[in-house]
Order: structure tokens, then sequence, then C-alpha cells
């Protein structure tokens, strides 16, 4: 008995024929309504992807990237959820289909690539199975042709001996190979877009080049549009075609690759990049860490939600939400003292004048432990009244109250002339 | 290949720990503290309520205003509920209020004294085959199957026949014995899965002894699993107390017990009789049984730190 | 690779020596030698960054070297005395100098014990000083990781996010004073933020406390950074040994270069450096190959590779690989940062 090939309800055009982008997110929410209030998990995130492009989706935990990539495919749990907003992909609105119209998407137009393949895999089912099943209801191929195809597939992810591999359990193999057969399964039937959720997080440095090199490969020839989503900037810079940077459920800075970290706005993306150990700097350089955490997205601050921590952040930005400003084509970011320009250097000079504790960890004016709860308190502090001018007596006692000389910022990564005086030389 | 896992996990176990509480934010204020701590519900503490009050009622029954169980009062067979005989009165004229509060003793002894020892006996060997593992875990493991190999009722119907008379203590410690190997596989899956945390490793180079670490790392996170374990113990205990009187093999009669009081309300035709001396103790030990199961139910929820507080 | 031998180790009067340790797993045909043969040594006030994938024992070594699994061969000597020739009750003892850090920062702390009570733990158990006095000392060493002690005197773990847990353990392992702290793995289940939050905690307490440190990480680039001394290791063996900017600039090992060139860089503009990263997967260290270990995967193995197993020796002062064929300098020095080198680091900076 070979299973019937259910009719497609959906007719999607060819990806070369399409005249609009592949994905085109508009102001897309999602919030879900828990005990603890409405957790904002996305909060007017819009973007648009061509077809054969990656969008890099770079952000902490917490900072609702993966939430992203549910709700454009429509896979979140429809208890205590409010998704509101526009996914438009290949001509379809997804977010008016039907549950019985989305599975004409899912697998065929668009896959996902989980992080953790044990849990994505059934474990007591075989590779076998697991790659023909969608092949066979999906294609509507018999049992030889899916087979065949399956080993083919296995062979073009660098599954050596895919014949063997196809009876073996996901247990059996081992954690590079059971991504490699995810993403088999993820491409089996061709999509057009492939959201890839952390695909290499947990895996080691060596098989997580593999991997990414491997899915670039088969992008590229498959002219898929693809989503990376990770917490690893590194993943992506050498990957995406665009990044977009999300902090508290809202992407905060978005550019093409090159334009973003050469050219970076917004504090936050800037604040990341500099935290990194790098491995061009010398050992025992400092880190420029950010200190508190990232904000609890059911109760999110008034203004801008990284200002707390912001070495730029003025009164401003603690009341007055930053909306979405362009520079230069195709890169937006949210903040009133972008980085880089005049009055972004003014704030953080200002700052680190007035002792504001984050502006100086993150000059590195700061050294010692004291970066931590004395720092988090004062600014939330700082918060609470509303300034960020520190009270004498809020200003730790460990901190110096030398004035530190003024480091501009410096835009471009890499070792940074303000580095050197703080970086902690001389040790050993 | 070890490593991945563990990293998987360790993030695994992060995330989910940002997620439940609150994410992060400039210290959790009071929401997920208050969350946490009144997590066990109103369903418990109204079960927790009536239990005790049950136990209240059984261990004061000699000084409450209460008739005399075994009193017969010719007078007054076979009546129905009233102002005189809350409950009514059975065949033999006896008030079955009282019989059932002073029935209900046995019940409880045997259900929780005998749980009570086993929960001890098994939590204590329990921890050192989890913690310690070897040889002494082997032994313990094979022991505990061939106890459970015997069909328990069958079992316990053969010691009591040659161990007589019968009494309330041999009762418990019989039903304790029968349930220790229980107590003790529970006590011992849950002391594994926390005796290769990390907090123990970190014990370990503290210098801490093998008790400390058994009694002051291991125990209090054993207990959450293995009480709400213990309570559903005692319902089967109860039930089986129940069934042995029903045929006859718990405590000798006059004496009451909850099952001596179904047994001698289904005889002689007392079921059509007066349903209600039957009634009566079925529908307390029922109640009883629900409580039980409703306060292991919600314990377990609540100290699960996966499925919890969500 | 895959190195015995132990030209790497210097002096005998250093803090920690560890020599031949063999730690094995299991029983039978499926025993699995996850450390074989590894010695190192780590000078007081050092940082040794212990680097490596997963599987290649690297965790393992930690936890031998604490004792936690202990060692079936060789000997650790801590501050001259070796750890594994001592009973019980000195063990117990001489270990209180030696602590750990967890990868997993949740699983480090009891979940069922306020936060406070874990921090004091290590001096109820000694019974040192009073209750108070254990209070007023946990109080200042949690102040000094950065923890408010009144939040941690009523909370328990689950109120405290990932990188306060790491702060907390981080406390607790300092309580009894240690000489030498182990890392293991102690900032990959954090953010990329808040790692540098701890990255930067460790080394200035490294500074304040003149802790001598393990620090076992799979990150390269987090080991760079903290770390004064950098061992490679590849299934259960050691590679490769020298200071951090002489292993990051000029690695002698293949494994080491293909570690170096499989991580990502967040900067486009350090794209694809020429070295290609490696291909195939760690084999099982049930079955190693024979002679080198990294054979198998090593694009300039070479007959002798499967023949003989490479011994540690010396590339320079302070510059150990365990390699027939050991990468010459110049031809991965091209891209090298301008970065002054430390004093006395390596005599072949300008090579």
């Amino acid at each position: 008995m070979s299973p019937r090939r259910r009719r497609p309800h959906l007719v999607f055009p060819d990806a070369s024929e399409l005249e609009e982008p592949l994905l085109d997110v508009q102001d897309l929410r999602t919030y879900f309504h828990t005990a603890r209030g409405v957790v904002k998990a996305n909060d007017g995130v819009s973007f648009t992807l061509n077809r054969g492009k990656t969008l890099g989706v770079v952000g902490e935990s917490g900072s609702g990237k993966t939430v992203l990539t549910r709700s454009i495919m429509g896979l979140l749990p429809n208890i205590q959820l409010e998704r509101s907003g526009s996914v438009r992909f290949a001509g379809h609105e997804l977010t008016s289909l039907t549950a019985h119209q989305l599975r004409d998407v899912w697998g065929t137009q668009m896959a996902v690539i989980f992080q953790d393949p044990m849990t994505a895999l059934n474990p007591v089912v075989r590779v076998d199975r697991q790659l023909t099943e969608s092949l066979r209801i999906r294609l509507g191929l018999d049992r030889r042709a899916a087979h065949d195809t399956a080993i083919a597939l296995l062979g073009s992810v660098g599954i050596p001996a895919p014949e063997q591999r196809m009876r073996n359990y996901p247990h059996e193999l081992s954690g590079g190979m059971r991504q490699r057969v995810m993403i088999a399964i993820a491409l089996a039937c061709g999509p057009k877009l492939v959201l890839a959720d952390e695909p290499t997080t947990g895996l080691d440095v060596t098989l997580q080049a593999q991997i990414l090199d491997l899915l670039a490969s088969l992008q590229r020839e498959r002219s898929m549009g693809m989503i990376l989503v990770t917490h690893d900037l590194g993943v992506v810079a050498n990957r995406a075609d665009d990044i977009a940077v999300m902090y508290a459920g809202r992407i905060v800075e978005q550019a093409p690759t090159k334009d973003l970290f050469s050219h970076t706005r917004m504090p936050y993306t800037e604040a990341l990049l500099r935290s990194i150990p790098r491995l061009a700097d010398p050992s025992h350089t400092r880190l420029r860490a950010i200190p508190g955490r990232p904000p609890d997205l059911a109760s999110l601050p008034d203004g801008c939600p990284f200002a707390p921590r912001c070495p730029y952040a003025q009164d401003r930005c603690l009341t007055d939400d930053p909306p979405p400003r362009t520079a230069g084509a195709g890169h937006l970011f949210r903040c009133w003292f972008p980085v880089g320009s005049p009055e972004g250097e003014d704030a953080l000079a200002r700052n680190v004048a007035a002792g504001v504790p984050a502006a100086l960890a993150f000059t590195g004016a700061l050294a010692g432990a004291a970066i931590s709860v004395t720092t988090v308190s004062v600014t939330a502090t700082a918060v609470v009244t509303g300034s960020l001018a520190p009270d004498a007596s809020l200003v730790p006692p460990a901190v110096p109250l030398v004035v530190p000389p003024v480091v501009p910022p410096v835009v471009s990564p890499g070792p940074a002339e303000g580095a050197n005086g703080d970086a902690t030389a001389g040790e050993s | 290949m070890v490593d991945i896992g563990n990293a998987n996990q360790a993030i695994e176990r992060v995330r989910e720990f940002e997620a439940l509480t609150g994410t992060t934010g400039p210290v959790p204020p009071a929401t997920a503290t208050t969350a946490s701590r009144s997590g066990l519900g109103v369903v418990f503490w109204v079960s927790f309520g009536w239990v005790l009050f049950m136990v209240l009622l059984a261990i004061f029954a000699s000084v409450l205003p209460l008739k005399n169980p075994n009193f017969q009062d010719y007078s007054a067979v076979n009546i129905g509920p009233s102002i005189h005989h809350l409950l009514g009165t059975d065949d033999l004229g006896r008030d079955l209020l009282s019989r059932i509060i002073f029935g209900s003793r046995v019940s409880l002894i045997i259900g929780f004294a005998s749980v009570g020892l086993a929960l001890v006996a098994g939590g204590v060997l329990g921890l050192l085959a989890g913690y310690t593992g070897g040889w002494i875990d082997t032994v313990l493991n094979a022991g505990s199957l061939v106890v459970l190999a015997f069909p328990a009722l069958l079992a316990i119907l053969v010691i009591e026949a040659f161990w007589v008379p019968r009494s309330l203590l041999k009762l418990t410690i019989i039903f304790a014995v029968a349930g220790t190997p229980s107590l003790f596989r529970v006590i011992r899956a849950t002391t594994l899965s926390f005796a290769t945390r990390e907090f123990v490793v970190a014990a370990r180079t503290m210098g801490a002894t093998t008790w400390r670490i058994l009694f002051r790392e291991l125990l209090p996170n054993v207990v959450p699993a293995a009480v709400s374990f213990a309570l559903i113990g005692v319902a089967v205990a109860i039930i089986l107390e129940g069934s042995l009187a029903f045929l006859g093999l718990s405590i000798s009669l006059p004496t009451a017990s909850l099952g001596n009081i179904v047994n001698e309300g289904v005889q002689n035709n007392n079921l059509t009789l007066n349903a209600y001396i039957a009634l009566w103790p079925s529908l307390y030990i029922f109640i009883l049984l629900v409580a039980l199961n409703l306060m292991a139910d919600r314990l377990r929820t609540r100290f699960d730190v996966r499925a919890g507080n969500l | 690779m895959a190195g015995s031998g132990t030209a790497q180790l210097r002096g005998d009067d250093l803090l920690l020596r560890v020599e031949h340790l063999v730690v094995e797993f299991g029983k039978g045909p499926r025993r699995v030698r996850a450390v074989s043969d590894v010695s190192f040594d780590v000078a007081a006030g050092e940082t040794l960054g212990l680097v490596g994938e997963s599987g290649c024992g690297k965790s393992t070594t930690g936890r031998a070297v604490a004792l936690v699994h202990p060692p079936d061969q060789g000997s650790v000597r801590f501050a001259g005395t070796d750890l594994t020739t001592l009973n019980q009750r000195d063990l117990r003892q001489a270990r209180t100098k030696v602590q750990m850090v967890f990868q997993d920062p949740i699983s480090s702390l009891n979940p069922r014990r306020r936060v406070l009570d874990s921090v004091m733990e290590p001096l109820s158990i000694w019974g040192i000083g009073s209750n108070e006095e254990r209070k007023a000392k946990a109080r200042q060493t949690l102040e000094s990781v950065g923890i408010n002690p009144s939040d941690a005197s009523s909370q328990r773990p689950i109120e405290f996010s990932g990188g306060q847990c790491q702060r907390i353990s981080i406390a607790r392992a300092l309580m009894l004073e240690p000489s030498l702290l182990i890392c293991d793995e102690p900032v990959s289940a954090l953010d990329v933020s808040v790692q540098a939050q701890i990255l930067n905690l460790l080394d200035d307490l490294k500074r304040e406390r003149g802790l001598t440190m393990v620090f076992i990480a799979h990150d390269l680039a987090v080991v760079k950074n903290v770390s004064d001394r950098v061992a490679v290791m590849y299934l259960g063996k050691l590679c490769e040994v020298a200071p951090p900017d002489t292993l990051y600039r000029h690695p002698a090992h293949p494994y080491t270069a293909a570690l170096l060139a499989s991580i990502p860089e967040p900067d486009p503009s350090a794209a694809t450096n020429g070295r290609a990263p490696l291909s195939g997967e760690l084999p099982s260290p049930t079955d190693p190959p024979s002679g080198c270990r990294f054979r198998t995967r090593c694009p300039y193995a070479q007959e002798k590779c499967a023949i003989e197993e490479p011994e540690m020796r010396a590339l320079g002062p302070d510059h150990f690989v365990a390699c027939h064929f050991p990468l010459a300098r110049p031809m991965v020095s091209t891209e090298a940062p301008a970065v002054a080198e430390p004093v006395g680091a390596s005599p072949f900076s300008n090579a």
C-alpha cells in the first residue's frame, strides 16, 4: 500500500518567478499571557528576506529569537497566545492560514532545523523511516524511490556510508551525524526557506564549522532563503547577508553584515561585540562586560529596554522608546544616541565624566570586581529616580572617583586604541 | 561525546531556569517568590485539612463525647441518621459514628505507621544505594526485587496464618516490610538523579563526609518525591487493611476497623436492611483516599522543578 | 598527537605537578581510556588553560586532579604531596585546598538550600568559626563576587539567574581559601554578555587572592583570554603546550591550527584565513588510532604517524609539541596580529 499523495491546497509559485521578497514579516507581535503578566516575546518585528539570501538573527537567551522562528512558521501552541502582524511568504499571508493549510507550507516550502537533534528526532524510529516518511507523503514517492532519494540526501549532507546509517536509530549516531540527519530531513522536500534555530550550539568548533559550511553550500545549490538564529555573532559574521540583532523581543539593529560590523550604530550591538573575547587580542585583555542582565519580557521598562545597561543612556532613553531610524541602505537601528554620531559621543563622554557605571565599565575605567551587584543596583536606582546623574552616595566606594580620560567610542572592532591602557598587561 | 550531552543539558537547564525565574531582570521581584511559595494551592490545603481532621478525631476519640463503640443498644437497632445517632446504628444497636471514628484508628495507624516505618527504612537504604552504588546497590536492589516479586496480599495472608495472634503491631510490621521495597526503589532512583549533580561533587571536594552528603545535600531533595509517593502508599495500605478486614483477617472483632464495619454491613442481609452500615465506612475510606491522592499529586507537581511553576 | 612524555614539565617545586595521569571508565572490552598518560604542571599564581573538543578528556582530567574521580595511574603532586597516595582522611583535608567551579551553574547549587547556607557549608563541614563568623565570611565573599548578601540569605538558587548562580558557586569555592581553583567550563552555559562578567571576575579574583587556576574550556578565545599557559588536548592526550600568545600566533600542532581555523570570529573582515577546517569526527576512544591519535584527521599525516607515537618535545623555550611534523612558523604567522609580545615569551616571535 503506497500512501496517497495529498493534493496541495495552496499553490506556490516557483521561487525564481517570485516578484516579491520570499519572506516579508511586518510588525509581528507575539505575546504570551502568563501568570506573571503579558510576556512580549516579539514586539513589532519587521524584516524581509529575498530568495537565496541569509538573514542572521542574533540575540541572547530571552531575546525572543526562538519564538520569532516559531511565530513565523505558526508553530506556537495556541494557548494564551496573542499574535498580530503580517507574515507573507511566497505570496501567501501565513497568519491567516488554517492549521490544515499550514501543513502544505511546512516541510515542502519552509523547513526548520532545531538546535538539539536528540530531541527533534524521534528516538525509537530509524533514520530510514524518519527521512522517507515525508518524502512519500509530501512528494508522493513510492517506497523504492523514497529510499533512493533518502540515501542521496544523506550522501549530500556528508554522511559516509549512507546505506548503513539508514538502519540506525538516532542514539547510535554521533552528535555531528545527528545534526546532519536533521538537515537532511529538513531539506528532504526541497523547501524554499530554512529556519535554522541555533543549529550548531552544543557542537564542537570543528563540527560547527563543518555544519555551517554544509548549510551554506546546500543553500547556494538550492538557492534557498535561510534564517540563521544564533547567540554567537561569530557564527553569522561570515555567513549571513544581513544581520538582525534582537534585544528584549525586538530588532534593535539590522544591517548588511559588513555594515553592521564596520558602522555599528546600536550601543547594544557594540557592547556585545566588545564583550566577546577575541583571538586577536593578547591574553588577559580585560573584557568590556555589559553590566546587569537582559530585562524581563513580562515587565519591560519604559523607554529603551537597553537603557539601564547602556553606556550611552541619557534621561531621555529612560522615558522615550526610540523608533527605528535609518543609517544608509538597509541599515536600521533604534537608538537616540547612536554609536559613532556626535550626539552619541557626547552622551558617552557625559556619562563617563559623571561616573555612570555602565559607561565606566564599557570604557574600561572601572577595574576590579566591583562591576556587579553594586553596579546593577546603582543603575537600577538611577532608573527608578529617572536620572542617570549619579548621586554622590550612590557611587560605590570602590570606584575611584578620578575622571578617566574620555575614550572616543571606537566603532571598528578589533584591537582598539583604548584597549591597551586598561588591559591587565604586566600580569604574570 | 559525553561532554556534548552535558553541555546541552547545562545550556538547557540554564535556559529553563531563566524562564522560571522570569527570564531575568534586576533581581526578580516578589512575584517569582510568592508564586513558588504558594504553589501548593487550595486543593492541597483542603485535602490536608481533611486528613488532619480525621487524624485528630481518631487520636482524641476517647475524650470526645462519643458513645461507646461496642455498646449494644437493642432498643435502637438499625435506625437511620438521627439527632441521637448522627450516622445511625447497626444491626446490634451500636452507634455507627463512634464505631467509624474508633475504627479509623486501626486504618490510620496501619496506614501511616507502616508507611512511616517503610519510609525510614527504604529512605536510608535508598539514599545509601543511590549515592554509593557498587556492591551495596547491587545487593539492596536484588533484595528489593525479591520482596517485590511476592504477591503482597498472598504473602501477608501466609505470614498472618503463621504469626498468631494478630495484633495491630504485627500488622503494622508486616505492612511496613511489604512497603519498604517500593519506597526504596523510588528513593534510590531519585537519589541517583541528584547524586551526579555538581553540587554533590562540590560537597565532596569541600571535604564533606558521605553521611553529611546523604543527609544534608541529598535528603532534602529526595524528600518531596518520597513523601508524595508515601502518601499514595498510605492510601494503598488503608485499602489493603480494609480488604484484609473484609476477609476477616485484620484486627479481631469486636474491635472496630473500617474494613470490619464494611464486612458487617454486607453480612446477614444487612445490605438490604440497613445500607448505612456499609455506606459510611466506605465513604470514609473513599474521601480519605481522594484527599491523600490529591495531596500527593500537588506535592509532586510543586516540587518537580521541571513541570512545576510554569 | 598524542603526546606522552614529560618534556613540558618544568621544575619540581611547582604548586601542581601531574604526571602520567590515566583515567579509565567502564569494564572489560568497553573500557575507555578517557585520559591517557597526560602530564602537566602549574606554577603558583599561574592559570593553565586546558582546551579541546568534547570527549578529549579535559573535564575528566580536571576531576582527576581534584580527586573527584581518582586516577587509575599516575600521580597528582600538589604542594609537595602526592594526593593519590593519601588515605581517606588526609585526602579530605588536602582536598579543601583544591576547589572546583562547574559548567552548569544551576546544578552546582543545592536547589533545596538557601544560597547563604550553601556558601557557608564548607566552613560548617570543617566546623570553622561560630555560626555568626561563618555567616559574616559568607556575606563578605558573596559581596566580593558581586552578589547582594541580603538576597542570598533568604533566597534559593531558583531565584537567581544562571550568571548569578555561577558567581555564587565561585564564592562557595573560595570559602576555604583554596590555592588551586579548577574551573570546568565555567562560562559555556552562560550568555555572551554574562560570560564576560564572569571571566573578568575570575581574573580579578585570581589577582587579588593569588589563586592558581586550571581553566578548562572548549572555547579557544575564552581560554586565550584567561590563561598564562595553554595545553591542547585531543582524545585523551596532550598535543601542544605553550603560552597563549605564542600558541595562537604560531600553532605548531596541526590540530591546534585546525581548532584555531574553526573558530567563528565575529568580524567579517577576518574571514576565511585560508586554513581549512578539520574534516571528519573524533574516533572512538574505545579503539583509538595507533601511533599519533590525530593522524586520521590530520592533513599532514605520514606513514610514521601510524607507527610511532610522537613524544612531547620542545620547539622553543616554553613551547612544546607532540608531533612528528610540526608546522613551520612562517606558514601560519603571516596574518599574525600586531600585538606586543609579552616580554620573554618567545624568542621566535620575530622569525
